[in-house]
């Protein structure tokens, strides 16, 4: 099954023309991902021929796509300045999974397409500011690099992306059913807790990873949530432990205030939680590692 | 950015905000003239300009009752100390009979993803104080970002704070009001405490609080303008203007990764690496800064990166961290041999590196070629923190 993404996920490309677009387009396109569609009004009736003999049709809208190719995935690389707009357009589509990877999105802007969203009931957002998520060997929706780790039982999910190239890459001999990075922005479409929901229900899914970072409660809220809902093994790993407070560390929403947001307070509510918290990213891919071992047997 | 009071002051004003004359002033000598001009000879409030809480109790905030008196808290403000702070602006304003303090915000709820408006009868005093002890006094009403505080909500927010009618009838439209500085502004908070109520009956923002995202700053050519650089440290100026993401923190690990996740957490495993060691002053090693050259980084980029940190005089070694998704480990190899071929003499400075990744062989084939005398490749995350803790405490 895998969660929100799967192998007959047909995927769009809101900003494919860009540099970016284009390099990741041809990224998925490689990594086995049925791209369907990119979206630019100005080059509407275009095809773009990718690597590998792969040739992409342009559409002036995202509901054009949609009603074209039965796409149910947009992958957004649009420019900070115009992600309202072309979130707010998949969203007015009902596109069922809107991936923003854009980095650098003005905070209100993300609030008042998250609360379109919400009131719409049609779509999920994952991000903005994120690799998006891969479910290996089915589709990628992303910039998460496909050959890092294979397809497997663990899930992971992560508020940092090359946290989570590191955890995949540590954990690379099991493999994942689907990996999401989920953002470190202030505000975000799919949170911790929404992945945890999806992967306890995920028949394919034996054990959770779960990365977080200092800044907000998403991981104390998440901690609260695991204690009552979920039963599969769960470990996890929070960064920040020597992030002063007041400096945003990289990420807008990394920023710890006063005396909350702080990594310990994180650690121990997880811990509390019943989650294995690692010290490091390879102490944490180790903990991992002995519970997929004990699972095996 | 957070901005300071009178650049609140003067933002609310241009968004019809009531609030109470004011001018800002570096020099004490310039006290007097002012007074007199936006107190008319009477009496006004000198206040330090500091970005941080509690500058009342620590003696930035005077009445004076006369323009003489105004010049002489002036020279005792101005120079002052608050919690770090050293106070280079005060600002002279009107002064005002106060008959109620109340209290007002808008900010972002990160928990609830939206915005999130606080009100109370009972302003004036620490707010974090009131919301522990009388969670009852401090009205949360959450708040649409689509829809924001139209005439409905400022009703609604006013009468959940339990304002009599009369009073709520005069302080909703300022309250609408704050909502415009914060939606047009592209703020993450606006705060009010107090907003007042004068013995004529006016409704006053008597101190105000605004934080502005730095993310919009495409939409805000003129919040440029509002920047403190006077504030800025020199080597995080230096890696603003080219673009790097870095802070300066206090210790002797230069620390180099791409991803803020990553680069936090290999502060952190620096930081229990030190533990473990002791330099001869007897102090452990701790990271110097962070800083993250981002996704799809390249030579260029890196070679900035490490001219920035080699530039700290308390940088004792380096540790390179880098885990290629889409960065490929040669162009991050490329830029360290570059960085220090560019450098010749002046690099001094220990570098650790750690590669995995995207086209890791390639990178660490050419570390390996190059065989520089200050480089050390490490295999795993941890075995190089350790390395360059041992480093910084020779």
């Amino acid at each position: 099954m895998a969660i929100f993404l799967n192998a007959d996920s047909k995927v769009v490309v809101q900003g494919m023309t860009g540099s970016e677009g284009m390099k990741h387009t041809t990224r998925m396109l490689a990594s086995g991902t049925s791209i369907v569609g990119g979206v630019n009004p100005r080059k509407a009736g275009q095809q773009v021929d990718f690597d590998g003999g792969k040739s992409v049709p342009v559409f002036g809208t995202v509901a054009e796509a949609m009603k074209e190719t039965g796409a149910d995935v947009s992958v957004v690389f649009v420019p900070p300045a115009f992600a309202r707009a072309a979130v707010v357009e998949a969203i007015d589509a009902a596109m069922p999974l809107v991936v923003v990877i854009t980095e650098g999105i003005a905070v209100k802007d993300t609030a008042e397409f998250y609360a379109h969203a919400v009131a719409s009931g049609t779509t999920r957002i994952v991000g903005p500011n994120c690799p998006g998520l891969i479910s290996p060997g089915k589709s990628n929706a992303g910039i998460i690099p496909a050959d890092i780790a294979g397809a497997g039982r663990i899930g992971l999910v992560s508020k940092s992306g090359t946290l989570t190239y590191q955890m995949m890459y540590e954990l690379r001999e099991f493999g994942f059913s689907s990996a999401v990075g989920i953002g470190g922005d202030p505000i975000i479409g799919t949170t911790h807790i929404d992945c945890l929901e999806a992967f306890e229900k995920d028949d394919e899914t034996d054990a959770i990873v779960m990365i977080g970072e200092i800044g907000g409660d998403a991981e104390e809220r998440a901690a609260a949530y695991i204690k009552d809902h979920v039963t599969k093994p769960v470990v996890g790993y929070v960064a920040g432990f020597t992030a002063p407070e007041g400096k945003t560390m990289g990420h807008a929403g990394a920023i710890v205030s006063g005396s909350s947001g702080t990594a310990a307070a994180k650690q121990e509510a997880l811990e509390a939680a019943g989650v294995k918290v690692g010290k490091t990213p390879s102490a944490t891919a180790d903990l991992m590692r002995e519970i997929m071992k004990g699972l095996a047997k | 950015m957070d901005l300071f009071e009178f650049q609140a002051r003067d933002m609310f004003e241009a968004h019809g905000v009531p609030v109470l004359a004011g001018k800002t002033i570096t020099d004490a000598a310039q006290a007097e003239q002012v007074a007199q001009e936006i107190g008319g000879g009477g009496v006004t409030v000198v206040k330090a300009q500091v970005k941080t809480g509690g500058r009342g109790k620590a003696g930035g905030v005077k009445v004076a009752k006369t323009p003489a008196e105004a010049t002489t808290y002036a020279e005792q403000i101005l120079g002052m100390d608050i919690k770090g702070h050293t106070v280079g602006t005060v600002m002279i304003a009107q002064g005002a009979q106060i008959e109620h303090e109340y209290y007002f915000s808008v900010l972002l709820d990160r928990s609830n993803r939206t915005y999130l408006a606080m009100c109370s009868v009972e302003g004036g005093m620490e707010i974090e104080q009131l919301a522990v002890e009388r969670p009852d006094a401090l009205a949360r009403v959450a708040v649409d970002p689509i829809v924001g505080i139209d005439e409905a909500k400022a009703r609604e927010i006013v009468q959940a704070a339990r304002f009599d009618e009369e009073t709520g009838a005069k302080v909703a439209p300022v309250l609408q009001k704050l909502w415009e500085v914060y939606r047009d502004e592209d703020a993450t908070l606006v705060e009010v405490n107090p907003l007042v109520q004068t013995a004529d009956g006016s409704i006053v923002a008597l101190d105000g609080k605004v934080t502005l995202d730095d993310n919009a700053d495409f939409r805000h050519p003129d919040h440029q303008a509002l920047q403190d650089r006077s504030a800025a440290d020199p080597l995080e100026a230096q890696a603003h203007e080219k673009g790097l993401n870095y802070v300066k923190l206090d210790g002797d690990v230069g620390i180099i990764g791409n991803g803020a996740g990553l680069v936090m957490s290999t502060l952190d495993v620096v930081a229990y690496a030190g533990e473990k060691v002791t330099n001869p002053a007897g102090a452990h090693p701790k990271p110097a800064n962070f800083l993250d050259i981002g996704g799809g980084a390249s030579a260029e980029v890196m070679a900035n990166g490490l001219g920035i940190i080699l530039g700290d005089p308390q940088v004792k070694s380096v540790f390179v961290n880098v885990f290629g998704g889409i960065t490929a480990c040669d162009a991050v190899a490329n830029g360290i041999v570059g960085a220090l071929d560019t450098l010749g003499d002046g690099a001094t400075k220990p570098l650790v590196v750690r590669l995995d990744g995207n086209n890791v062989v390639e990178g660490r084939r050419i570390l390996a070629d190059r065989d520089h005398p200050l480089v050390t490749i490490e295999e795993t995350m941890d075995g190089a923190a350790a390395k360059a803790a041992e480093l910084a405490a020779r």
